[in-house]
């Protein structure tokens, strides 16, 4: 079956990180990221990230997939932004470098390109780090680690339940898919989209009703072990902080910090060489 | 912690897992770019109407952020919040519709899908391209193309995954008063 987390077990010094250190380098590191359109910042995001990628050990081919996806989906909403706002930059930015004329009195302008280029570098500056957690946080940690960093228990359970499940519920919905199929159910393209939208349905039934039973299972399972008794409890999965865990916390955090300042001390989160 | 609120967390659980597997195998593709046909939405639907708006706010949360970490594109937060205001909204009005009482007959379709339609307005309409303007600073245009095509398509796989599914649990729940004592 497809490894869908794409969790990849190597030694490195970004593996031996605890789960809940790469969540909280992953909140602020993206939060850095989301908060400016400040372009120095923005170049030396991707570059720090690209040297990360480089110590994990995470070969650029283990991510092919993920990553050409990412980038047609990177391009697909540039191009989008662009038609339907050719002169977007020019609002953000406040100055006019007209280039090159487009269509309905439109101009191709600097500040535009300035603005897609900010665009592609935030893409940059947070892809890089969103592989690097997939790949190298096992799943099950992942769900120990919301709870340290805060989330409450039973959600954090609740996440653990999902992951441990959508392989079943996957292999459930093969097996009923081509059960159906063999009684004549058709799903592809040759079909109108209601029909299409009937018949996954009647595959969606047999794994409703199976859920629903499946729920009742594991709730009185975990209700005879007691589940929920105690405020707090313990993961298997989790791990002490160490010195290295720490350091990265607080690398992150003066990302954010430098994000926030940069746009607090000039006022604005934007960033030109007209301005 | 009542036996409800164990039940509630394996619902998210599971329900999250099933929106996931859902959204992630089942997508058809349409012309608007970063927009799939979901039927995803009808299990949502589905199950807020059956645990309530707690398990349709936090399934639809975890299953949309599973979904947009497993593609590595990282998490688009503005429609997962979307998202997870549907099934809260859904969910809040469960009463309307109990599906847990066996009965799911035009009355109640018709509630189910008043609800779902007024929901999804909210969640596309409003809440998604909000967010997006004022986490990502695009074009407002495009986000509002982007959450009406994703919205009508939404609303109609709701209407008939949602609702035939609704038809189909209430229909292997035992009715209220089908049993009777012997005279």
């Amino acid at each position: 079956m497809q490894n869908l987390f794409n969790y990849i077990a190597r030694k490195s010094p970004i593996h031996e990180l605890t789960g809940a250190t790469k969540l909280v380098c992953l909140i602020l590191w993206t939060f850095a990221t989301m908060m400016t359109y400040d372009t120095r910042i923005l170049i030396a995001l991707p570059i720090i990230a690209f040297i990360l990628f480089g110590i994990s050990k995470i070969r650029l081919s283990d991510v092919k997939f993920m990553l050409g996806f990412t980038l047609v989906f990177m391009v697909l909403n540039n191009i989008l932004v662009f038609l339907f706002s050719p002169e977007h930059g020019v609002g953000l930015y406040g100055t006019c470098h007209q280039l090159l004329p487009l269509w309905g009195g439109k101009y191709l302008t600097a500040e535009q390109l300035w603005y897609h280029l900010n665009l592609v570098l935030k893409y940059m500056s947070s892809i890089p780090i969103i592989l690097l957690f997939v790949c190298t946080t096992q799943p099950s940690e992942f769900a120990a680690s919301l709870n340290k960093i805060g989330v409450k228990y039973s959600i954090a359970y609740s996440v653990s339940l999902a992951l441990r499940y959508i392989p079943d519920i996957q292999k459930e919905y093969s097996e009923i898919s081509k059960a159906q199929q063999a009684r004549g159910v058709e799903m592809s393209k040759k079909v109108s989209l209601v029909k299409r939208l009937k018949a996954a349905s009647s595959i969606l039934i047999p794994m409703i009703i199976m859920s629903m039973d499946r729920i009742e299972t594991i709730s009185n399972a975990m209700e005879l072990r007691g589940f929920g008794k105690n405020k707090k409890r313990t993961w298997y999965m989790a791990r002490p902080f160490t010195a290295k865990d720490i350091l990265s916390m607080v690398f992150c955090g003066l990302l954010l910090v430098l994000s926030i300042w940069s746009n607090v001390s000039r006022g604005t989160r934007f960033w030109s060489p007209w301005m | 912690m009542k036996n409800s609120a164990v039940k509630s967390i394996v619902a998210i659980g599971i329900g999250a897992a099933l929106f996931f597997v859902c959204g992630r195998f089942i997508a058809i593709p349409c012309p608007i770019p970063n927009v799939t046909i979901n039927i995803q939405y009808g299990v949502l639907a589905f199950l807020a109407a059956a645990f309530g708006p707690i398990v349709g706010l936090l399934a639809g949360l975890i299953g949309h952020a599973l979904i947009d970490f497993s593609w590595g594109w990282g998490v688009w937060w503005s429609w997962v919040f979307a998202t997870a205001i549907f099934g809260l909204i859904v969910g809040a009005f469960k009463k309307l519709y109990d599906v847990d009482k066996g009965e799911f007959g035009m009355k109640q379709i018709v509630r189910f899908n008043v609800t779902q339609l007024i929901a999804h307005i909210i969640a596309w309409g409003i809440v998604a391209p909000a967010l997006d303007i004022l986490m990502y600073a695009e074009p407002a245009s495009k986000v509002f193309l982007q959450g009406l095509v994703a919205g009508a398509s939404n609303i109609v796989t709701t209407a008939i995954v949602g609702t035939i599914l609704c038809i189909a649990y209430a229909a292997a729940k035992p009715k209220k008063g089908s049993l009777k004592e012997e005279q």
